[in-house]
């Protein structure tokens, strides 16, 4: 049976994530997503992963919220706090998520998963060091030049053509 | 260890059904974004659980890649929408027509 800490993580996790995309205004929802993968960070420590979480905490909460938010600044003020979406797509998307909660999660409860409990110690971190290292290297490099291109890709996409060299000084 | 691998995956269950509500409701580009973030965060959930659980380090190690490669994705997808509203004025992804085959 799950403890406290852990109920209280999935409130906060599934409340801000429904708050993320249910909030009126884009900045508030942003922040609100920083919750949800905050509280996913949680989660890992409670799976004695410190490792994955840190990670988690330094790319996702770290960069990526704070990457989104800059990006909502950039855009127009009223468009921020407008909400575009029609009310039958509305009630036929909670339709479609609840058939697929309670679908998969009937499959989930019936399968053999309940009955999966674990007694021994959590991986060592250094042993995924170790497995970067070894078995999955090409994917470790193949990773590392994916983020270099995709980064330089989002420079690229996102410079403006219209503006000269010589606006850009000032 | 008090909690089971059938919480955490019911959990992830949870965060998907909100994800593609999300996607399939919101017509606003940076709200799509964030379903797609939900959605990754539930896969990246259950890999690390499954892990813990076997217990084998590929889940761990699998659960790290695919961060970084949500990093990628999340720089690009947020680029595009910046050069989509650059041209439209807009976020609202009905209005990106010339995208339309």
């Amino acid at each position: 049976m799950a403890d406290a800490v852990f109920l209280a993580l999935s409130v906060i996790t599934i409340g801000s994530a429904i708050a993320a995309l249910e909030l009126r205004s884009l900045i508030y929802g942003s922040i609100a997503l920083m919750g949800t993968l905050g509280g996913i960070a949680g989660f890992f420590l409670l799976l004695d992963s410190p490792f994955v979480a840190m990670f988690q905490i330094a790319v996702y909460v770290g960069s990526i919220a704070v990457l989104i938010l800059f990006t909502v600044m950039l855009v127009k003020r009223e468009l921020i706090f407008k909400k575009i979406e029609d009310k039958r797509r509305k009630f036929a998307g909670i339709g479609l998520m609840l058939v697929l909660m309670v679908g998969l999660g009937s499959v989930i409860l019936d399968s053999g998963i309940k009955s999966i409990t674990t007694d021994e110690p959590a991986v060592d971190f250094r042993d995924i060091g170790a497995d970067f290292l070894t078995y999955y290297w090409p994917a470790l490099i193949l990773m590392a030049l994916i983020l270099a291109g995709s980064v330089t890709g989002a420079l690229v996409l996102a410079r403006r053509e219209d503006v000269g060299n010589e606006q850009r000084a000032n | 260890m008090s909690n089971e691998l059938i919480d955490f995956v019911l959990v992830s269950v949870a965060l998907l059904g909100i994800g593609i509500y999300g996607l399939s409701v919101k017509r606003n580009a940076i709200r799509m974004l964030f379903a797609v973030e939900i959605i990754i965060n539930a896969a990246n959930l259950n890999m690390v659980a499954f892990g813990r659980f076997l217990p084998h380090s590929g889940g761990q190690t699998l659960a790290l890649f695919s961060i970084a490669i949500a990093a990628a994705e999340v720089a690009v997808g947020l680029s595009l929408i910046i050069v989509a509203y650059r041209m439209y004025q807009n976020i609202d992804i009905a209005d990106f027509r010339s995208l339309k085959g």
